[in-house]
């Protein structure tokens, strides 16, 4: 077992954490239905995990191009509006009015010296100090503010927000490790190779799907489904199950970074014929649209980085995005693509980026199956009798080979162990 | 006048396609080169081109096609379309703009029925030899928020 930062964990007042909830064992291989649909449960998510010592990615710094410019954005379910201030650098806050509580900003995105809430009007500058408040000194020196009031006092509930290549970050906790300690050694490659020159954000699409957050938290974690569920590449005969991969994960237990790599095969044979879904005469009559134009030293066609809690980074042959994950209740959330190329692309490549977003997203050709299989899970154990999820494929393996085999179940295992951990459980 | 009610014809031509699940006729009802995307809006409007669906071309379509009978899962589920207010933006002998309004509602299973989605349409149609075709058709929609998939285009 996983023994981690007890120290981070608030255990409360001695009462067992998440009520009832028994995970049956510690490493991580299986998982009661009831930590997908507990209220309970969630609500304890956002204190220990998305209040708690993470970091959840908040925007691209491409997004956020000019001083004033804002966005606003979540950390869990919490509303929190993250800005470029006008010496340039990054703020956030959470986007609740320090009067009566309203929500101050209203727009998704935009530009703005300051920011007032509607109600009263009181006015927070970029960083969300508290700058303007009507009426302070009262009508003609009466029923104003009591003199003791101050303004320093009174600001938005601040974040601390870092960045790394360009991803903007906030953390709830001051006792969360560095962004790049926490990111970890193993994950910064990955990040680095993407992020290795000035991007151009693109846009961003939303999907929102009835299911809890962590089944997509599995599910960017599951090598196995990929093939079984996604049947685009085995129907146009596009890919090989022998394909080399590499999936490693952090010394947290938290993070995960799958890629997979282009190998040619000399024989044009295909090991998909043995699946069920193989269909042999069908080809596509535009296969640029799964054409890697190289452009790291690696030949990666699939690149799945997931940053816990809520962040994945990726790279299917030259469509690059991250994802964000929003979760709103035990039983939905709303998931992010922000895609992006890199700010010299020639408009052909741009083209050839716009063309591959056709793989991903919520009409993804290779990806779209996966908000229905987290639903069917959802309907499947909302009801009925107490159960739980088993995720054994390679419990017995060796490490190297875990790491070698995409199928293997490991790094769902590893999000649960890392999960036990901050929750308590 | 006249125009007009050609322009409405190919409309209803091309939502009935998609409504009665005819898929394999809807990419006739573009050119050969036609593009077809839907975008959402607030994308449109800060002018960054990432949408749903981006078919450059008869062929891209032609593949969505074949992969949404042959690879792509997801429940049955049909769509119904009410679109309204087509508007002539300009014109010329062979080439007429167009923008009009959509809203499709999405029934799952032939149980439950909702708005999936609500935008405008905005069209080039060019005159071939066989009648009126879209060399262009972007629909731009306003419900961000795209409930669990996308399958079929709009």
């Amino acid at each position: 077992m996983q023994v981690g930062d007890g120290a981070d964990v608030d255990k409360g007042s001695g009462d067992p954490p998440g009520g009832k909830v028994r995970f049956p064992g510690s490493d991580g291989s299986s998982v009661p239905f009831e930590v997908y649909s507990s209220k309970e449960i969630y609500d304890l998510e956002q204190e220990r995990i998305f209040r708690g010592p993470t970091w959840n990615y908040l925007a691209l710094e491409a997004e956020l191009p000019e001083p004033g410019d804002f966005k606003s954005t979540y950390v869990g379910d919490t509303p929190v509006v993250v800005t470029r201030t006008p010496e340039g650098d990054f703020a956030a806050w959470v986007n609740r009015c320090a009067h009566r509580g309203a929500i101050v900003c209203r727009e998704k995105r935009g530009n703005a010296k300051s920011h007032a809430c509607i109600y009263h009007q009181w006015s927070y500058n970029a960083r969300g100090d508290l700058e303007g408040v009507p009426f302070r000194r009262g009508v003609q020196g009466v029923a104003g503010m009591p003199g003791s009031f101050d303004l320093k006092q009174n600001g938005l509930r601040k974040l601390r927000v870092a960045s790394y290549k360009g991803l903007l970050f906030a953390s709830f906790s001051d006792d969360t490790a560095p962004l790049a300690d926490y990111l970890g050694e193993r994950m910064l490659p990955g990040i680095d190779r993407i992020f290795h020159k000035p991007i151009e954000f693109l846009g961003a699409t939303r999907q929102y799907i009835h299911g809890n957050w962590k089944l997509y938290m599995e599910n960017v974690r599951d090598g196995y489904h990929a093939s079984l569920l996604h049947t685009f590449h085995a129907t146009f005969n596009l890919v090989r199950s022998n394909q080399k991969a590499r999936v490693i994960g952090d010394t947290s237990d938290l993070h995960t970074c799958g890629d997979l790599f282009i190998t040619p095969d000399p024989s044009g044979a295909s090991d998909y014929k043995d699946i069920a879904t193989f269909k042999d005469k069908l080809s596509l009559e535009y296969p640029e649209i799964v054409e890697n134009r190289q452009e790291f030293e690696e030949l990666v066609a699939n690149h799945l980085q997931c940053i816990f809690p809520q962040l994945v980074i990726m790279q299917i042959q030259n469509v690059l995005a991250v994802r964000q994950v929003l979760p709103k209740a035990p039983d939905e959330f709303e998931l992010i693509f922000h895609f992006f190329g890199y700010a010299d692309d020639s408009p052909e490549m741009r083209r050839h980026r716009v063309t591959q977003m056709n793989l991903v997203g919520a009409a993804g050709l290779i990806s779209m199956e996966d908000g229905t299989a987290i639903e069917l899970v959802q309907d499947g154990i909302k009801s009925g009798p107490a159960g739980h999820s088993i995720a054994l494929m390679g419990l017995d393996a060796a490490e190297e080979d875990q790491e070698r085999v995409p199928m293997a179940e490991n790094h769902i295992r590893r999000f649960w162990r890392g999960y036990q951990r901050l929750m308590g459980f | 006048m006249k125009l007009h009610f050609e322009l409405t014809e190919l409309q209803t031509g091309y939502v009935a396609a998609i409504d009665d699940e005819r898929f394999e006729d809807w990419p006739n009802f573009f050119t050969p080169d036609g593009n077809y995307e839907i975008i959402p809006r607030e994308n449109f409007a800060q002018g960054l081109p990432a949408g749903l669906m981006h078919c450059f071309g008869q062929t891209m379509m032609r593949d969505r096609v074949v992969s949404m009978r042959e690879a792509n899962v997801f429940h049955a589920h049909t769509y119904r379309h009410f679109v309204s207010g087509l508007e002539i933006l300009s014109q010329s002998a062979d080439e007429v703009v167009t923008r009009s309004n959509y809203l499709v509602m999405r029934t799952v299973n032939e149980l439950n029925a909702d708005v999936f989605q609500v935008g405008r349409y905005d069209d080039i149609v060019v005159r071939t030899d066989a009648g009126w075709r879209y060399r262009s058709k972007r629909a731009i929609y306003e419900n961000a928020r795209v409930d669990t998939l996308l399958v079929i285009p709009v």
